[in-house]
């Protein structure tokens, strides 16, 4: 193990590096402590300029009831829960198919569209923006949460695809093989053989999707713009700008936005991982 | 199954090899081919002509390149000029991500009580949107109410306002995206670190190897994986940053923080009318910018897909 695990070391070594630790931790995150502290503060913090002594008073349920009872936060996170998991179940559909077909199968131009796949998924936004706009207009699905579904579906593909066949080409192949002896049908080697042998790649896929889908931001002000479509990272500007300057209120309103994927982090953080560094072991 | 014509059945039958990964790639292919292979080239035409988004295309040739890089008898962009540079210090400085995030993996790789819960709330910034980043940082710091000025004016450093200096703001949002790369770059690192083969530590150990070399010769070799996919994410992190900007600094103070893909938004979609074909030119060196990097990686790529084989 490197470093040298630190039981090896002397106690006083030990205990440098025990106490180190949450002071280390406190400094790295104390932006994010920063409004943690501000959304909870009262409204009379901020006009006596009480920033960062004590908050006079605890008033984490009237901030936070103010974001989910009298703006329109509650709709933003809904229209992000419904262009999330579409987004989620379209991108792991499609990609695990391509994924096994470039996975399993060899023939010519295999390498050649995995790597469009793979160089796709790398290109700016940009060069995309101003067609996938006019398409979407041109299908009228402009400010539509299915038109940025199905974006969302068709870029992250990419991303999947990648890891999807990477997946597959580690699964044993003798198992396809002893399939074919069996009788089975080439399309049926797919949902009975591959499938039940990729849960956790579907699932480290699920969450990191879920993530990225949530935290867009640069899509959702290109294809969508009211509050009937757009999701939370788009809609915080709009809360922003109705609360501007009442900083408890806009940290509570952050918080909130920024929670769900947090919490899949934190409840599915072994597959998080794995998805992420995909590829950094060999 | 319902009996299709037998010939139609045997035809398959025969061919099932060669069809079937056809099958399964045609929904996926013709998603990405429509969604994002197709807009690339279409970006590049729209480049040539004058266009608001609703009405006639006009074709117009060369002359928005020219006029962003200044051929003939006008000046480069202004505009262009300044996102390009920013977009150099962004590339540049972006990198710092990697060895930040080698040292806290180095600093946490450790087995004490409550290390992995330390571990995910170092990595923590990451997961949150960069919207939020962005916001988080922006309070953070403001000349009054923030706490970064707060922490300088009690060791009486006096106090900056980052933001509204046209010299520091595009730092201080590289600073706010240094954030959650070096987190990402910290968890490629501790996976790695922990499938370093421990008999090889072992062997350097006994040849006298610690610190510095030991982390150099032996280690690093082994994390190269972790390296490359490191550096991967952060030089197209870099290249994407959009969000930070608009929500820190919309592209102020006097336009000192646009980079190129915020300058090709704030072009294309602007209320100073939507001028895409302008848009789309900018789109198109940024995309030629990033081409150089793609073609590496791939390169990287295919060559260990040899190895494999």
């Amino acid at each position: 193990m490197f470093p040298t695990p630190i039981a090896k070391r002397s106690r006083s070594w030990q205990l440098t590096y025990q106490s180190l630790l949450p002071v280390a931790l406190i400094v790295w995150l104390l932006p994010l402590i920063a409004v943690a502290v501000f959304s909870i503060r009262p409204d009379s913090d901020f006009t006596n300029g009480n920033y960062w002594g004590m908050p006079s008073s605890f008033n984490f349920f009237e901030n936070y009831g103010k974001v989910f009872f009298e703006s329109d936060m509650p709709r933003y996170l809904l229209n992000s829960v419904f262009i999330t998991i579409p987004t989620v179940l379209g991108t792991i559909a499609l990609s695990a198919m391509t994924g096994f077909a470039l996975g399993i199968y060899r023939f010519r131009g295999n390498l050649l569209i995995f790597f469009m796949f793979i160089a796709g998924n790398f290109v700016p936004f940009q060069i995309l923006m101003v067609p996938v706009r006019d398409l979407t207009v041109n299908m009228n699905l402009y400010d539509t949460k299915t038109g940025l579904i199905l974006f969302h579906i068709a870029f992250q593909t990419g991303f999947c695809t990648l890891f999807m066949r990477n997946f597959i080409r580690a699964l044993p192949f003798p198992l396809i093989e002893a399939a074919r002896v069996e009788g089975v049908r080439e399309w049926q080697i797919f949902p009975y053989v591959v499938l039940p042998l990729m849960k956790p790649a579907l699932a480290a896929l699920a969450v990191l999707i879920f993530t990225f889908i949530w935290n867009d931001y640069f899509w959702a002000v290109v294809l969508t713009q009211g509050p009937d479509a757009q999701p939370v990272t788009a809609g915080i500007t709009a809360f922003n700008s109705q609360y501007r300057a009442a900083y408890h209120l806009m940290s509570a309103g952050s918080i909130v936005a920024a929670l769900p994927p947090v919490l899949m982090f934190f409840l599915m953080q072994k597959h998080f991982i794995a998805g992420l560094t995909l590829g950094a072991v060999k | 199954m319902s009996a299709p014509a037998p010939s139609n059945r045997s035809w398959y039958k025969r061919n099932e090899i060669a069809v079937t990964p056809w099958l399964f790639l045609i929904p996926g292919i013709a998603f990405f081919a429509l969604y994002v292979i197709m807009p690339i080239f279409q970006s590049f035409w729209i480049s040539f002509h004058e266009w608001d988004g609703l009405g006639e295309k006009t074709y117009v040739g060369t002359a928005h390149y020219e006029r962003l890089f200044g051929i003939g008898d006008q000046n480069m962009d202004r505009k262009f000029e300044t996102s390009f540079w920013n977009n150099l210090k962004w590339l540049v400085l972006y990198l710092l991500a990697i060895p930040m995030g080698l040292f806290i993996a180095l600093f946490l790789n450790q087995t004490v009580r409550g290390i992995r819960i330390y571990k995910s709330l170092f990595f923590f910034p990451f997961v949150i949107s960069q919207v939020v980043v962005g916001l988080v940082f922006s309070w953070f710091y403001l000349p009054r109410e923030g706490l970064l000025n707060a922490v300088l004016g009690f060791f009486n450093l006096g106090s900056i306002n980052i933001l509204g200096d046209p010299t520091l703001a595009t730092y201080g949002i590289i600073a706010a995206g240094l954030w959650p790369q070096t987190a990402y770059c910290m968890i490629l690192y501790l996976t790695g670190l922990n499938a370093v083969d421990p008999e090889q530590v072992e062997a350097a150990r006994l040849d006298g190897a610690k610190g510095w070399k030991m982390l150099w010769y032996v280690i690093l070799p082994q994390l190269k994986p972790a390296t490359f996919i490191a550096f991967v994410v952060t030089i197209i992190g870099a290249l994407r940053s959009f969000d930070l900007i608009s929500i820190m600094t919309n592209g102020g103070p006097f336009g000192s923080t646009r980079v190129l893909s915020f300058y090709m938004f704030e072009e294309s979609l602007s209320e100073f009318g939507f001028r895409m074909g302008y848009g789309s030119a900018i789109a198109t060196v940024l995309f030629f910018i990033m081409l150089g990097f793609i073609v590496y990686f791939l390169y990287s790529m295919w060559r260990d897909e040899k190895e494999a084989r």
